[in-house]
């Protein structure tokens, strides 16, 4: 029978494996090893999905891209180019469109699958941010997600300029104009980048070393250890009743992982396909070559760039000064460096800080609802709306025209929402946290409403509320809400001045940034008063349903209140 | 410090609950159509097995666009070659992966399993007898006791990468003469020629309003010393000359006639400013912006650059044709350090 012939052969080739690896060891611990379910935990996985698209598209493309700027005459089927002067590059990137059966569909998958894997990375971020997935023991896996961030935009940049178009040459003298305005090597840098003057013939052999090379080989081992450090510390789960920090809730990896996760793999190539066939990405043909006097307006970077171009558009120009006789460019370093450094070390250091900020030493693998974490969910609220204002800020040329208003105006409204609306969000995040608290203790203490009201036989109306279930309650109820640090006063007990009381207040400071602002968790005595409170009121319903009737529902006010539509689990 | 350095497995889980509230465990199993249904759950299974039956469809569909749709001559062509080709793969794809998706959540097994973490922190044990390890290694390798070993392998260690570095980074900057920046091919008397067409421009022919994309005389293929590449010059050359009215013109240095020659590489980061608006006299850079006043010497009114576009002082030559007459006085393009040293 086939079925015992097929299990022989498995067998066999198990035994083969064994004996020289000792793989079922490793076989019967990861098996069935638990990860929890949350949609949220897909977004990591759509990043990693997209980079095998980028690696299969990027080999096809390899086979066909000439990475050469020796300038050659067109001579291919698309009639428009014919005799145009273009680099290798060029010519071979209009071959793959026009003469590579696929070829066209490979760049757009490739180039559709960039910008996916940059938006799932970004996302994944957010998500890991905001739910305090970084903390202990997860500081270093963060440190290790951010250096991909990085590095996925590095693969980014060093591939979009590599077909050696008008619109990714004109990025690239940009970039060469960002190099020189580094103080004192920024000429060096320059020749050093293009190896002489701008545009030289060096650049583009250069970064398609980088793009296929070093920067995905980078990026590969980040992802190992990106994915060890995951199956090490096993995955973080969300709150709710039976999840606990010592446990981890959730379904085997064999058979539902494989199935959920290697499905999902291939529901992320089909989506990028499905775009790459429809919509069309970086048409170069109607671009032209690189010539360093043409360009086209309402030309933008991919959108992972836009930050940069946004920020270098808002500089006002006064900010160049000419000191002893050698310029400093702050308007190009301020935006291209100063800012994006500043917003980057703030991400990466974030985990660090809150730690020092909180003292906690404990390991965490419950995430925290945004809600009772307000002074992060709020910084990360802010730091997205100053990205967000700058990736606007890189469109300002695109909203002028589409809204028929004036670019200048526009400029100057960016210039100052940089700096109010990153204020304002914070403020704005953390109220909503902290009234979304309020609204926890309140369901806690006193139920869901339940519309129906009700008259006493003393003539009192009173609302009944209904309880919150077990699992609802002790979600609602099992967070931590630190206090703000105490430190040890300034002198001792004899007058004198105490070694270290400046980091010490350094850090009290930080932490009071982070703890001040708290909403009060219920408390025993309040919850045993709530449900004292509750019972009287049962009680009076119960001994006096009989004799008042309820209102009809219609009459009262709010009596289609659908108390799962209100809740906000 | 204390025993709280070293958690152990039950202080892992701690409960911010307050007194009297007890995790009641995970909530119960909520029961899917297929687990109660077996019409049901036969209806999954013959979904998953289309879905997967979609996939091979689409294989297929590939095989067909393949050979029926070849990429041609024109946009369209490739464009419909793409759309089947890729609508074919992308079914390929999705088949599979909602069949398997649509199997996991409908068929498999889905009641929740719990598995127990460990600190990641290893017991004091372990550490101790990793210390030891160490220890012995270090007493083994005799390291301690011999500085001289010591500051030997740190100084060779330190020095290496300076050979590695040094071919490396000496070598790719090509000739490091970065004065290059200073000078472009604009000399006494260069002609101003057209681009791309590389005809002479008459001062007579160019009318009010006009603008033009210059190139200087001597940028052209055929005509380039050996040690000159074309798109190095011409990536500092490119002027655009436009004519004013003469009486518009707020310095007439450097003009002739109302017509005025700017570098056409911004000060800012180096774009070409290329959109000139006729009726203010205003050129726009299209990546960020700045926007120089033609009329006024091409001085910055909005926008992140600083300084002027560099003016190319022009006169006509006897025939009437445009020249320069001289390079450009400053160094064009984006700031660096060393600019006006």
């Amino acid at each position: 029978m086939t079925t015992t012939r097929l299990e022989r052969a498995s067998a066999g080739t198990a035994d083969f494996l064994d004996q020289r690896t000792g793989i079922g060891v490793a076989v019967k611990n990861f098996a069935r090893k638990i990860f929890p379910d949350h949609w949220s935990f897909l977004l990591g996985e759509i990043a990693l999905f997209s980079f095998v698209v980028l690696l299969g598209s990027g080999i096809f493309l390899t086979m066909f891209f000439v990475p050469s700027m020796t300038e050659v005459h067109y001579e291919g089927p698309w009639a428009p180019m014919h005799g145009v002067e273009m680099s290798e590059a060029f010519a071979s990137t209009l071959r793959l469109s026009f003469e590579v059966r696929g070829g066209l569909l490979m760049r757009q998958i490739h180039h559709w699958a960039a910008l996916l894997f940059m938006a799932a990375i970004v996302v994944h971020m957010l998500r890991v941010f905001f739910t305090g997935a970084f903390r202990k023991p997860r500081e270093l896996n963060w440190v290790v997600g951010f250096t991909l961030l990085i590095l996925g935009l590095a693969a980014g940049f060093t591939g979009y300029s590599l077909p050696d178009d008008v619109l990714s040459g004109n990025g690239l003298r940009i970039t060469d104009g960002v190099v020189k305005a580094i103080p004192i090597i920024g000429s060096y840098m320059s020749y050093f980048v293009f190896g002489g003057e701008f545009p030289g013939t060096d650049i583009i052999p250069r970064l398609f070393t980088l793009h296929i090379l070093v920067v995905p080989g980078l990026i590969l081992a980040l992802i190992g250890l990106h994915l060890f450090l995951v199956v090490l510390h096993k995955h973080t789960q969300f709150p709710g009743s039976g999840r606990t920090d010592g446990n981890v809730v959730g379904f085997p990896l064999f058979p539902v992982y494989t199935a959920k996760a290697g499905g999902f793999a291939f529901i992320v190539f089909g989506l990028i396909t499905l775009m790459a066939a429809t919509i069309q990405i970086n048409p170069v043909w109607n671009y032209g070559p690189y010539d360093p006097s043409p360009v086209s307006a309402g030309a933008q970077p991919d959108w992972y760039m836009l930050f940069l171009e946004g920020s270098l558009r808002l500089m006002p120009g006064q900010t160049e000064y000419v000191i002893g006789g050698y310029t400093l460019s702050l308007n190009v370093l301020i935006p291209a460096v100063v800012i994006p450094g500043l917003l980057f070390t703030v991400l990466g250091a974030w985990p660090f800080l809150e730690a020092y900020a909180t003292g906690e030493k404990r390991e965490h693998h419950v995430l925290d609802r945004p809600r009772n974490a307000p002074t992060r969910t709020a910084a990360g609220v802010a730091i997205v709306t100053a990205f967000f204002i700058l990736v606007l800020a890189g469109a300002n040329d695109l909203i002028a025209t589409h809204f028929e208003m004036s670019l200048n105006d526009i400029t100057w409204a960016f210039r100052v929402l940089f700096f109010v609306a990153p204020v304002f969000a914070f403020w704005i995040t953390k109220r909503i946290c902290l009234g979304l608290q309020r609204r926890d203790r309140d369901l806690v203490l006193h139920g869901h409403e339940s519309a129906t009201i009700v008259r006493l036989a003393h003539g009192e109306y009173i609302e009944v509320h209904k309880p919150l279930d077990e699992h609802e309650l002790w979600l609602r109820v099992n967070y931590s809400s630190p206090r703000p640090i105490e430190i040890e006063p300034a002198e001792d007990s004899r007058g004198v001045r105490r070694k270290g009381y400046r980091a010490d207040r350094i850090r009290r400071r930080l932490s009071e940034f982070f703890y001040a602002d708290r909403i009060e968790p219920v408390s025993a005595e309040e919850l045993a008063a709530a449900r004292a409170h509750q019972a009287e009121h049962h009680a009076l319903l119960e001994g006096g349903g009989r004799h008042s009737a309820a209102l009809p529902a219609e009459e009262s006010t709010s009596t289609t209140v659908d108390v799962e539509a209100t809740s906000d689990r | 410090m204390s025993t709280n350095d070293t958690p152990r497995h039950d202080e892992l889980v701690v409960t911010h609950a307050p007194e009297g509230v007890v995790d009641p465990g995970l909530p119960p199993h909520q029961p899917r159509l297929g687990d109660t249904d077996p019409k049901a759950s036969k209806r999954s299974e013959r979904i998953v097995a289309a879905l997967f039956g979609l996939s091979v469809l689409g294989s297929i569909g590939v095989i067909v666009a393949y050979f029926a749709f070849p990429p041609g001559e024109s946009v369209s062509s490739i464009q419909q070659s793409n759309m089947f080709l890729g609508l074919g793969l992308a079914f390929c794809f999705a088949g599979i992966g909602f069949g398997a998706v649509h199997w996991a959540k409908s068929i498999m097994n889905d009641h929740e399993k719990v598995e127990e973490r460990h600190p990641q922190r290893s017991s004091d044990e372990d550490r101790a007898a990793a210390v030891e390890v160490l220890k012995e290694g270090a007493a083994d390798s005799g390291i301690a006791r011999r500085s001289a070993l010591k500051g030997g392998l740190i100084t060779a260690l330190a020095l290496l990468p300076l050979p590695v570095a040094l071919p490396l980074i000496g070598n790719v900057g090509a000739d490091w003469d970065v004065s290059k920046f200073r000078h472009t091919m604009w000399r006494r008397g260069t002609r101003l020629m057209t681009d791309p067409t590389y005809r002479p421009i008459r001062a007579a022919d160019v009318t009010i309003g006009s603008v033009v994309h210059v190139i200087p005389e001597g940028l052209h293929h055929d005509e380039l010393e050996s040690d000159q590449s074309f798109m190095d010059e011409k990536a500092k050359a490119v002027v655009l000359l436009v004519r004013l009215d003469e009486r518009d013109l707020k310095h007439t240095e450097g003009s002739y006639h109302g017509i005025v020659a700017f570098s056409k590489i911004c000060t800012h980061v180096g774009c070409p400013v290329a959109l000139y608006e006729q009726q203010t006299h205003h050129l726009l850079c299209p990546c960020h912006q700045s926007t120089f006043d033609v009329a006024d010497g091409a001085k910055v009114v909005f926008g992140p650059a600083k300084r002027a576009l560099p003016q190319l002082p022009i006169t006509v030559d006897d025939e009437g044709y445009l020249i320069a007459t001289d390079d450009f006085s400053e160094p064009i393009g984006p700031s660096f350090w060393e600019r006006v040293k």
